[in-house]
């Protein structure tokens, strides 16, 4: 009896493997980490500079920031919502941050403070948009497009008044220092953008919170019958998303040494394109850490490939687009599988 | 003279291996309004959903006005004027009267710059509309948005369409449900007026004597077979039960072992919601099974639910082991309460989700480690993966090479199995099962079974809610009967009686009805 359930569950296993083996290789959960390689080795010999050193640190400083608020962005997308918030969650609060220590006239310009202080108030001001934006999708059942576009509007709105559209320049160098200086020769981003992105696949993987999230992205009503706390649990997440996109505000003003109320308005495509590249689903129920540092690792490496051919800003915006509705397109094309199956 | 216009002919249908249909015969007269009674799952359903188009027939024939009659799909059933009036209205609540007449057959316009054009003749379809609402004695524009006019009036509108395409045959599934008597009347006066025109009605309800007023001929179904037709005259409400149940207990029940303790586990007292459940009170020992019987809209899963906190209660308190329970579901499952859902598709599974992950589900919360005991905490991930292999392995879910297999792989039968053992993870004291074993075969039917004694002998309560009186009869312990969101009735197993429970069911019914 127990050998009889051995061998059938082994030859299972080699049934599931040989099915993914044959299977299209886009539905494999590692393809576009694949892809990117391939992508990357067919450049090389086209693009020169593209492999040297100075070019990878390029790469890298440009997917940081990036990564941060797609690993957010994620988290999200799991729960079979979107946060469009995002990009003007980084500008408001660079703008916050920056009115609280620029040179002089700032709040507390000058202080030895000001630097922490305004580290706090960038991260509480987008866990507040976070919280806005969970608390009227799960209260008032409202779709998360329309509260995270509106949401949009608002904060970029207000930075701007804010600001009357200036940039905020003479920022303290420690504050700076956390976007572009190093810790010996790993760069301060990298050490932030690696505790983010295991914090979250511990999160992910490791917690009730975790296990509820992929849950309420699966079938939110079957969830709540199980006891699961729907509501809290998608508020989370887009307190997660809020505060991802804070900390890569931190990182964007530093690098720039300026408060912009027009910061990362470019991205927000990249945000969402990067995670449905990596595999992670518009209908909810999957997505990975590591899917979306793939999806990532290949918008920025298509971005900067395209680049050194001397394309254009334009050209390279087409070809980002084509790329972001093919991977819908395959998302869609895998949910269909499921249904059939 | 009248003639047959549709006839039945040795009809057969089977789903996944079960037969639905026996060999049903039987014959439509012109111008007659047939009766068709039969318990739930007796297949009337099934029949009248053959002859609307909606699913096709294994074997026999039909013959609709002397041709052969094998529709493609419901559209080809309304060429050939059959109309359905299903008992959930089929109306597009968004749109006008007029509209919802002609939704498959909108008027064109025809001026000669308009030709061939796609365009909607508004004034054609008020202009047809009207006469077709005057004759029905409905007194609304043609312009009424449909969600603007009470349930009675809907209904007429469904008979409007159905006489937009000369049907000749008119099916109308519990009509009568969700009426006020005055409307009803209203009803039946109209089906006379058209049964004089000439039109032949199918009238499936279980109000018996409605059934009685209305029809000139009855057919009785019983397991999907007929065992009853005749004239009206033929019958009285007494037979038609009779002929409804009459049948031997199957041997698809082991007696289960183990003594029910005199120790409620779970106490209701005056549970109300006005307008879906009224004054409940019952109390569930431990080691019983409870059944919960009763007709479609009874109020039988508005209980489940609001015993569960899923939805909302007016009055009333629900206690377990004494002590009241809190509001939420999430609530309820810790104070020991596990829920069923009737709608396993909807609000049981994730569906493109592993079976572990399903199974898992309810209980993540106590397999949480020490320290941060909230949605921040770390699961013990070890213990859940074997817990989980215990449970699958004790309730036996079959059909899965891997616990990471996707649930909707699964068998109907496997996937209620993989519901269950989400609920015996973490060994509650009260089970709300609400129809455990609707679309599910007989073997994993008797599986389920096995697990409902099984449960109870180790000392749970079960609530077991069932359309089938059979199962209700063969595993409970006492039987509430529903009716009109009231408890009618409540049969120890000693008076067990099919003829009983039926009627309380039914009796409730109209009581409520005159109300």
């Amino acid at each position: 009896m127990m050998e009889d359930s051995k061998k059938q569950r082994r030859s299972g296993f080699a049934s599931v493997f040989e099915a993914k083996a044959i299977r299209n290789p886009f539905t494999s959960e590692y393809s576009i980490f694949c892809l990117t390689i391939l992508y990357f080795i067919a450049l090389t010999p086209f693009t020169p500079g593209l492999a040297s050193a100075e070019n990878a640190a390029n790469i890298f400083s440009n997917m940081l920031p990036l990564l941060i608020v797609a690993l957010g962005q994620t988290v999200v997308l799991i729960t079979g919502g979107i946060d469009l918030s995002v990009t003007s969650t980084i500008a408001l609060s660079s703008v916050i941050g920056a009115m609280m220590m620029t040179g002089e006239q700032g709040l507390l310009g000058g202080s030895r403070w000001a630097a922490p202080a305004a580290v706090i108030a960038m991260l509480l001001a987008g866990a507040v948009i976070g919280l806005f934006n969970g608390a009227a999708i799960t209260l008032f059942r409202m779709p998360a497009f329309i509260v995270t576009l509106t949401t949009m509007m608002f904060a970029s709105g207000l930075a701007i008044w804010l600001t009357e559209s200036k940039s905020i320049y003479n920022l303290p160098a420690s504050f700076n220092s956390i976007g572009k200086g190093s810790l010996f020769i790993v760069p301060n981003a990298l050490i932030v953008a690696v505790l983010v992105a295991l914090a979250l696949h511990v999160a992910l993987t490791q917690t009730l919170f975790g296990r509820w999230l992929y849950a309420t992205g699966h079938n939110a009503k079957a969830a709540e019958v199980s006891g699961v706390r729907v509501e809290r649990t998608v508020r989370l997440a887009y307190v997660i998303s809020g505060l991802c996109a804070a900390t890569a505000s931190i990182l964007y003003t530093g690098r720039m040494e300026t408060g912009s109320p027009v910061l990362g308005q470019r991205i927000l495509l990249d945000v969402i394109g990067a995670s449905v590249i990596g595999g992670t689903s518009l209908f909810g129920g999957k997505g990975k850490v590591i899917w979306t540092i793939s999806g990532v690792l290949f918008i920025t490496l298509t971005d900067n490939s395209l680049n050194m051919l001397g394309l254009s800003y334009f050209f390279i915006m087409m070809v980002k687009g084509a790329v972001i509705l093919l991977a819908a397109l395959l998302d869609a094309w895998r949910n269909r599988l499921f249904v059939r199956s | 003279m009248s003639r047959a216009i549709l006839e039945y002919n040795k009809i057969e249908k089977s789903f996944y291996g079960v037969r639905v249909l026996r060999g049903v015969s039987f014959v439509l007269e012109e111008g007659h309004i047939l009766g068709l009674v039969g318990e739930n799952g007796a297949g009337k359903s099934t029949l009248m959903n053959i002859l609307g188009g909606v699913i096709p027939f294994d074997a026999g024939r039909m013959v609709l006005g002397g041709e052969e009659y094998k529709p493609r799909g419901p559209a080809d059933a309304c060429a050939h004027g059959v109309a359905f009036i299903h008992q959930e209205l089929n109306l597009f609540t968004n749109l006008s009267v007029a509209e919802n007449i002609f939704i498959t057959d909108f008027p064109r316009r025809r001026k000669w710059w308009t030709a061939g054009l796609p365009l909607i003749s508004r004034r054609e379809m008020k202009s047809r509309a009207r006469p077709l609402l005057e004759s029905l004695d409905l007194g609304v524009e043609p312009e009424t948005l449909v969600e603007n006019m009470r349930v009675g009036e809907r209904q007429l509108v469904e008979i409007a369409k159905a006489l937009s395409i000369e049907a000749k045959i008119i099916i109308l599934d519990e009509p009568t449900t969700s009426l006020t008597t005055r409307e009803t009347e209203r009803l039946f006066d109209l089906l006379e007026r058209l049964r004089a025109q000439g039109v032949s009605m199918i009238y499936i309800s279980h109000n018996l004597g409605d059934v009685l007023r209305i029809c000139d001929d009855i057919v009785v179904l019983r397991d999907g077979e007929v065992v009853g037709a005749g004239l009206k005259s033929e019958f009285t409400e007494e037979r038609m039960i009779a002929l409804m149940v009459g049948r031997t207990l199957d041997q698809l029940f082991p007696r289960r072992e183990g003594e029910i303790s005199r120790e409620a586990v779970l106490d209701v007292v005056g549970l109300s919601q006005p307008g879906v459940i009224e004054e409940i009170s019952f109390r569930l020992r431990k080691g019983e099974v409870l059944g919960v019987a009763g007709l479609m809209g009874a109020g039988r899963t508005e209980l489940a639910r609001a015993l569960f906190g899923l939805d909302p209660t007016e009055r009333g308190e629900v206690l377990i082991d004494g002590k009241p329970v809190p509001p939420a579901p999430h609530g309820r499952i810790r104070s020991g309460m596990a829920f069923l859902t009737e709608d396993r598709r909807e609000e049981g599974l994730m569906m493109e989700a592993g079976i572990s992950d399903n199974v898992a589900l309810a209980s993540l919360p106590s397999f949480l480690h020490e320290g941060v005991r909230s949605i921040a905490g770390f699961l013990k991930q070890k213990e859940i993966t074997t817990a989980i292999s215990r449970v699958t392995e004790r309730v036996q879910v079959r059909g899965a090479a891997d616990l990471r297999q996707a649930v909707n792989t699964l068998s109907g039968g496997n996937q209620q199995k993989v519901v269950l053992s989400r609920w015996l993870l973490d060994n509650p004291s009260v089970f709300i099962l609400d129809e455990p074993t609707r679309g599910i075969d007989v073997g994993a039917k008797s599986e389920i079974y096995r697990i409902i004694n099984e449960l109870a002998a180790r000392g749970a309560g079960v609530l077991l809610i069932s359309s089938e009186i059979e199962e209700l009869i063969g595993l409970c312990d006492r039987i509430l009967v529903m009716a009109g969101g009231r408890i009618t009735d409540c049969v120890e197993r000693a008076d067990f009686d099919r003829e009983r429970i039926l009627r309380s069911a039914l009796g409730g019914m109209s009581k409520w009805e005159s109300a």
